[in-house]
């Protein structure tokens, strides 16, 4: 078991790093000068070429990389040529509005797509399996993004039921914090939950069929203890796995929902340096994100460990 | 025995799959405390007789006629209450494959105390103990602590053991054994049947033993239940059925059951009447067509300090025109042994000579044209045909590979294979899923030969197959060596069809060779302590004839 | 939004007719199969279909409700006609979707097949993976939007990209399963080269799996295209797209709802036959399913 975590931490670092020479050629390839655009369109070429020497562009590009490898790794992620603000300040204040909302939408997709997978797989062939397809199936091909819009409007605005944007910490007001990120993550997590469901429920159904079962049934253990100890404790290692493989996708909503409820959250931070080519930011705000991606996975194989006997005891091969 | 009312009586079951009837109103019954043998070959209907009894048919099947009475309980349609009671407390369950059938995730103490739990035998912390206990008796050498370890940690046997466990738990008065050891090596099969056997004495558990091995019933049942497409074709005291069978199927089986006949080589058709092992003796003779010499095959570092040898110091020939087998148990070598002659895998050490070049490290041109000499033939006749082409175009596939003939006289000579393998011509126009395992099986074979190779590597080539299919294969097997001399390196874990097919036996055991010769001489006259083991633990040998 | 491919297992795509039969037999197959025609038939006919061209605004007519005279499904704020840019809007995401799976496909499928069957390059392929599923898509096509612009190709690179990852994993674990299936050791043994076993043996009995792949690669870069334009960061207006379409009309949301429900459904729609065709193809495809009718 050690030496697999060893294992799966050494290739997480190696990901890591590839990740941070495509963030940092990344951001060298975009158009337009960076030292130009801290300077001002207007200013002399003097300035600008002292601009250039402060930021160390003038250095050969492996030099600039491990400077900004060196920087990074010391919590120095650079300023926002915006707003003059300390990236690492800048993100410190909205990294948490994100987790919060991928966390709370993560919550409702896994509680609600394992409730619907088993029911599926119980009931195959009856309605709690029909209506748990239809929602399936409706949440993957309706666009979320549309039916926050549609929330808003109806459930925030028209009836009220929740806020229609804003953002309050749970340091402040826990449990108006937990009422406002309610729609926003329940609207992230819909999609979530479907796929989560889909996986359960086809788990589940091999596991329902295998010979184990089979045993356990002649045993004469009763459908509860079947259904639970035997199907789903063994369908929860390829619901992780899915969950594992969300995460990209959950970021990536984040940011559409963030810009549908107003939340102050990375994925407006990402839009906005994107709009205003804040390259700092932008370069700060990929690497941090791909790198919380890297560090839930790993966290996710920690977790098999604990699901997964085989695992636990031998060390994963794959 | 033999007296007073049924514990368990069948009778007119009719069971079908959705619509279809797959068994057509068996009848049988089992006396308290007595066994009996269901046998038949896959399709027969045994499996789907034994488990309506618990109520656990696969998906889609139904009871649609006839009476199961369980001390004279009629639990034909019993509610899944009733069921559910019944079910590991009246009646145990062994399955057949050790393999799938524990939660992988669950300790293997905690699935035996389940079933005492959901019983009421016992309370949870109790149930822990007592399971520690059951453990012991079906002989698991450690139970304190293997209790504690989880299915994956534990051989096939250790977990038939522990199913077994699981079954006897509750005391059952009535245990079906569905194939308990079909899936186990033959050394341990005999211990776990034996150790079965001794705890249903100890405990007068009745035993209903579903099996496909004629060999295996006889040796461990009172009487004897025949199954063929659904019907009981046969039924009666073991001795009787096996010696005077009543019904054409019966016989067929008896006479088809490599084991019983106590038949060798010698007495099959065609074979070459000079004595075996007069021919290997003679150092005038023609060269063999493949000759190991001290083979190794080491995978570094997988071994607990220092590198896994897999196989070691292995030596034996194969002579022109005759079939030798390497025989062994699951981890014995012999199959990497095929894999290595076959060069897909890299020996480590040692030569393997085909017609006198060694082929070990051969690469490029050189290793083609050793490849055309040897062709092979596995033992799963499902996977080894590639399902997206058609016969004639897998027949043609070596031929294909080393650019033989051309369109026309590919085709021809694919219907002349399929002549040799007795197939109908109109196979080639087939897909492999639209044959029976037999004839894909015959299918394999017909590719095997397309190069006319002096060596053809038949890997547990029979294993898969109904017993009656198997006999039909190695006949086809030896007219072919016959018609065209072609030498046999035949890989199997079965000694009773290695006794049918081979002139000459080399026994392999964690990857050594433990005795090699002639197969009447191996065979009837062992000389190491291992090989008398694995015969003696042959179902049906102790039987006779 | 992305909708992550679930790893499938699935019979060899041989015996076509039989998995037609199957297929027919399932209604919600049919139904699926019934909406993508008609989603195709709309897209590739749009400009025959359309009573305007997508772009052309009339600004005596803004915020029209559908059904009025000359514009079945209303007009915009610049009095657009609804119906004409849903209809180049569906040509549009239909683009989009296929130049992403053709993508995927083409970048996926190669280095899925060498990852499965030579492990040396396999511990490559798979950092590979990793770093690509650890940059969510979103991040690409600000990228690649920054470079270029946004646009309706570099919409379909970056979800083609964003979908390599799950198009190599599935092949990888399909190759690894042939690649000890009997039939290829078989091949093996009788000295069939890597190209052969590849190309005759591997990839022809993973087809299936490719295509099942791929109906559900397509719906999550339709949902991707509409999701990035949305963000402006896709197709750039005036240029018809169903995501601009629904960003406009969120501005407006409180005067009229319509602009944006048309737009909605029609994306609804398109998802569903493809999810709807690539379930059944799946479920006709499953060796479970296609044994119990052999």
């Amino acid at each position: 078991m050690g030496r697999y975590l060893l294992h799966r931490l050494w290739q997480s670092a190696v990901t890591l790093a590839l990740a941070s020479v495509v963030v940092f050629a990344g951001v060298r390839a975009l158009p337009g000068d960076p030292a130009l655009a801290m300077a001002g369109e207007e200013a002399d070429p003097d300035a600008v070429a002292a601009v250039r020497e402060q930021l160390g562009l003038d250095r050969p590009l492996p030099v600039q990389y491990l400077r900004f490898l060196g920087n990074a790794l010391t919590g120095d992620l650079g300023r926002s040529t915006r707003t003059g603000i300390p990236v690492t300040q800048m993100i410190g204040t909205t990294l948490p509005v994100t987790v919060q909302l991928a966390v709370y939408a993560m919550i409702i997709a896994v509680l609600a797509g394992t409730a619907g997978g088993v029911l599926a797989s119980v009931y195959r062939g009856r309605w709690p399996e029909w209506l748990a397809n239809g929602f399936s199936l409706a949440a993957l091909s309706v666009p979320t993004f549309w039916l926050g819009i549609l929330a808003v409007v109806y459930l925030a605005v028209q009836l009220g039921w929740f806020p229609a944007s804003g953002y309050v910490s749970p340091l402040r007001d826990p449990v108006r914090a937990v009422y406002y990120l309610t729609l926003p993550a329940l609207i992230l997590g819909i999609a979530h939950a479907a796929v989560v469901q889909r996986q359960t429920r086809s788990s589940m159904v091999d596991a329902l069929a295998s010979d184990y079962v089979r045993t356990a049934r002649a045993k004469g253990l009763g459908r509860v203890a079947v259904v639970f100890r035997y199907g789903l404790r063994n369908s929860l290692i390829v619901v992780t796995t899915v969950v594992g493989l969300q995460l990209g996708g959950l970021i990536a909503g984040a940011v559409v929902t963030e810009r549908i409820f107003g939340l102050p959250g990375i994925g407006k931070l990402t839009l906005d340096s994107v709009f205003t080519r804040d390259y700092p930011v932008l370069q700060a705000v990929v690497l941090v994100i791909t790198a919380s991606y890297i560090v839930i996975n790993l966290l996710v194989d920690v977790l098999y460990t604990v699901i997964d006997p085989r695992i636990r005891v031998s060390g994963r091969t794959s | 025995m033999g007296t007073g009312a049924p514990l368990l009586e069948i009778s007119g079951l009719r069971v079908a799959f959705a619509g279809t009837e797959v068994v057509h109103g068996a009848d049988l019954h089992v006396l308290p405390g007595e066994r009996v043998a269901v046998v038949g070959g896959s399709g027969s209907g045994k499996s789907t007789t034994a488990l309506a009894v618990l109520g656990l048919l696969p998906g889609g099947g139904r009871v649609t006629g006839g009476r199961i009475l369980l001390r004279g309980e009629d639990v034909t349609h019993a509610g899944e209450a009733r069921l559910r009671r019944l079910r590991g407390r009246e009646v145990g369950l062994v399955p057949q494959d050790p393999m799938s059938n524990l939660n992988p995730v669950l300790r293997v103490g905690r699935q035996v105390a389940e079933t005492l739990v959901v019983h009421g035998k016992a309370g949870r912390r109790d149930a822990q103990a007592r399971a520690v206990e059951i453990l012991a008796l079906v002989g698991l050498p450690e139970p304190e602590r293997q209790a504690r370890q989880y299915p994956h940690e534990f051989s096939g046997g250790m977990r038939q053991r522990v199913l077994i466990a699981i079954a006897l738990a509750c005391r059952p008065e009535l245990l079906i054994a569905d194939e308990p050891t079909s899936a186990l090596d033959v050394t341990v099969q005999q211990q776990i049947l034996d150790r079965l056997d001794t705890l249903t004495r100890e405990l007068g558990t009745a035993m209903l033993l579903v099996t496909h091995d004629l060999g295996l019933a006889a040796e461990r049942a009172d009487r004897v239940v025949v199954l063929a497409e659904g019907h009981v074709v046969e039924s009666g005291p073991t001795r009787e059925v096996l010696t005077e069978p009543r019904h054409e199927y019966t016989r067929r089986l008896v006479a088809a059951a490599p084991s019983l006949g106590g038949t060798s080589v010698a007495v099959g058709p065609g074979l070459i009447p000079a004595g075996p092992a007069e021919a290997e003796a003679d150092p005038t003779g023609p060269p063999p067509v493949l000759a190991l010499h001290g083979v190794s095959k080491e995978y570094p570092g997988r071994g607990r300090g220092g590198p896994l040898r897999v196989v070691d110091d292995v030596s034996f020939q194969v002579s022109r025109g005759r079939t030798t087998s390497v025989v062994g148990e699951s981890g014995s070598g012999k199959t990497t042994v095929a894999r290595m002659v076959l060069g897909l895998v890299p020996a480590s050490a040692g030569t393997i000579r085909l017609d006198g070049d060694d082929i070990v490290g051969m690469r490029g041109p050189r290793l083609r044209a050793a490849r055309r000499a040897m062709q092979p033939v596995f033992q799963d006749p499902y996977g080894s045909l590639d399902p997206m082409f058609l016969v004639e175009r897998l027949v043609a596939e070596p031929l294909r590979i080393f650019g033989v003939g051309d369109r026309v006289t590919r085709a021809a000579r694919v219907r002349e294979l399929l002549d040799q393998v007795a197939l109908p011509a109109a196979t080639a126009g087939r897909f492999p899923n639209e044959l029976s395992g037999g004839q894909r099986q015959r299918v394999a074979i017909a590719r095997a030969l397309a190069l006319d190779p002096a060596l053809v590597v038949c890997d547990e080539a029979v294993s898969a197959l109904d017993v009656l299919v198997q006999d039909q294969i190695l006949r086809l097997l030896r007219t072919l060596q016959d018609q065209l001399g072609v030498s046999y390196l035949f890989i199997s874990h079965d000694l009773a069809v290695v006794r049918e097919i081979s002139h000459d036996v080399v026994v392999m055991r964690h990857g050594k060779v433990v005795e090699q010769g002639p197969v009447d001489q191996v065979l009837s006259a062992p000389t190491t302590v291992y090989t008398r083991q694995l015969l003696a633990a042959v179902p049906g040998t102790s039987i006779p004839a | 939004m992305t909708t992550l491919a679930e790893p499938v297992a699935a019979v060899p795509l041989r015996s076509g007719n039989r998995v037609l039969r199957t297929l027919r037999r399932n209604p919600a197959g049919v139904l699926g199969a019934v909406l993508l025609l008609v989603v195709v038939l709309a897209g590739v006919f749009a400009p025959l279909l359309a009573p305007y061209p997508p772009a052309e605004v009339h600004f005596t007519t803004p915020f029209q409700q559908p059904n009025t005279v000359g514009f079945a499904f209303g007009t915009d704020d610049l009095g657009r006609d609804v119906l004409s840019r849903v209809l180049y809007g569906t040509r549009t995401s239909l683009e989009v979707g296929l130049l992403s799976v053709l993508l995927a496909v083409v970048a996926g499928v190669p280095l899925g097949l060498v990852a499965g069957y030579w492990r040396r390059l396999d511990a490559v392929v798979s950092r590979l993976t990793d770093l690509m599923l650890a940059f969510p898509f979103l991040l690409l096509a600000v990228g690649l939007a920054a470079i270029n612009g946004g646009g309706l190709g570099n919409a379909a690179v970056a979800l083609g990209i964003a979908n390599i990852p799950t198009m190599i994993r599935v092949v990888r674990a399909e190759t690894l399963r042939l690649a000890e299936s009997d039939f290829v050791l078989a091949g093996r043994s009788m000295d069939a080269g890597p190209s052969r076993i590849l190309g005759q043996h591997v990839l022809p009995n993973a087809l299936s799996v490719i295509i099942v792949q791929a109906t559900v690669i397509m719906p999550a870069a339709v949902l991707g295209e509409a999701v990035l334009s949305f963000l402006g960061l896709g197709i750039q207006p005036p240029a018809p797209s169903l995501g601009i379409m629904l960003s406009d009309a969120q501005q407006y949301l409180f005067r009229t709802l319509w602009p944006g429900v048309f737009p909605g459904i029609a994306l609804a729609l398109i998802c569903l036959g493809f999810n709807l065709f690539g379930d059944a193809l799946r479920d006709a495809l499953d060796p479970k399913t296609v044994s119990e009718g052999s």
